[in-house]
């Protein structure tokens, strides 16, 4: 890889844009491309840089059909939105950075989202529906509600059922959850929406400690990523 | 939106980051990539594996089967500057020499960077 190639990507990670190197593994030329443009010693034809963006688009690397040119797809880690800054909070964020995900923190009480709790991380203080509105969770992004707030985790959830989110997932008992269902129901939510929230939260291994709890969040949210069907909202809700 | 210090997001430095480091310290290095895999393999295409000179490593292409091999072969890619594409599976003797005894064949694409 040239040094100047390998500038470009890097500046494109940095500017969080997805972008791929293909590489003829015969010569060993190589073009970045993104959706915009081609650079590099690599000339690919038009059927090419279409297949090399779709591949793009589904992050997903691999061989062209020629067998011999190779496409490695950077594209942006998932996001974790954690609404809370509590102490499950704490245990979770390095079990999430560690498996790869961007964590972002949002809590409006700035005692709790403090930069001595969360030292590093990107932490949000606005309303936490306004706060997912601007983040616009995607198909690659994990919502987790954690402040057993209602005043707090009920907005947070509204804003997260709104989007593509393929995680949402909010703490409390059975019994907690059971008044969530009525309140987001008397809002108007059909039972498919708030089915789509994972409550009580994280898989069921009697976690007790906040680093427990953590493990089965990530475990849960593990588990939709990687195998159970993605649940999306119906074409009306996400219009 | 307030953003911190680097500390925390060390863990999640990927390894770009860390090759820029290290280019950046004058340290010649080796980006190795799975480009196919047949059969069960431990990793996945497009899993990639970072080694400078030292053999130090970050990332990986197989469970640690052959990385030692890979690690090899990087710093002779640092040395000749041109990319190679490697192959090894478990058909042959040799499969317990380089040890993907899990089963698979993969290929590894080794390109030196800068």
């Amino acid at each position: 890889m040239k040094r100047s190639l390998f500038v470009e990507l890097r500046a494109a990670r940095e500017r969080k844009r997805p972008i791929a190197m293909v590489t003829d593994l015969e010569s060993g030329a190589q073009a970045l491309v993104d959706d915009k443009e081609s650079l590099g010693d690599l000339t690919l034809d038009k059927l090419q840089l279409v297949t090399v963006r779709e591949a793009i688009g589904l992050d997903k690397s691999g061989k062209l059909a020629d067998g011999k040119t190779f496409v490695q797809v950077y594209a942006q880690p998932p996001r974790m939105i954690v609404v809370g800054a509590v102490h499950v909070t704490q245990a979770l964020l390095p079990m999430a950075q560690t498996a790869g995900y961007d964590v972002i923190v949002v809590d409006p009480r700035r005692a709790w989202a403090s930069e001595d709790r969360f030292p590093g991380v990107t932490l949000m203080t606005d309303w936490p529906d306004e706060a997912i509105k601007m983040l616009k969770p995607d198909q690659r992004s994990a919502i987790v509600v954690l402040t057993h707030d209602p005043k707090l985790d009920d907005p947070a959830l509204l804003a997260a059922l709104d989007s593509r989110a393929f995680y949402i997932g909010a703490l409390g008992s059975k019994r907690t959850h059971a008044k969530r269902v009525e309140r987001l129901a008397e809002l108007g939510l059909n039972e498919r929406a708030i089915g789509r929230i994972h409550a009580p939260i994280g898989l069921p291994i009697n976690a007790k400690s906040p680093a427990e709890i953590a493990i089965s969040i990530m475990a849960q949210v593990t588990q939709v990523r990687r195998g159970a069907p993605r649940r999306v909202p119906d074409a009306e809700a996400a219009a | 939106m307030a953003r911190g210090g680097e500390s925390m997001t060390e863990p999640n430095e990927d390894i770009l980051s860390v090759a820029a480091r290290w280019l950046e310290e004058g340290r010649h290095c080796a980006l190795a990539t799975v480009v196919e895999t047949w059969g069960s393999s431990p990793r996945p295409i497009g899993s990639q594996l970072l080694v400078d000179e030292a053999s130090n490593m970050v990332g990986s292409v197989s469970g640690g089967c052959i990385e030692g091999a890979v690690v090899h072969e990087a710093k002779e890619a640092m040395i000749s500057g041109e990319g190679k594409l490697l192959e090894y599976g478990v058909t042959d003797e040799q499969a317990w020499e380089v040890g993907l005894a899990c089963g698979g064949k993969i290929q590894v694409y080794v390109e030196p960077i800068g």
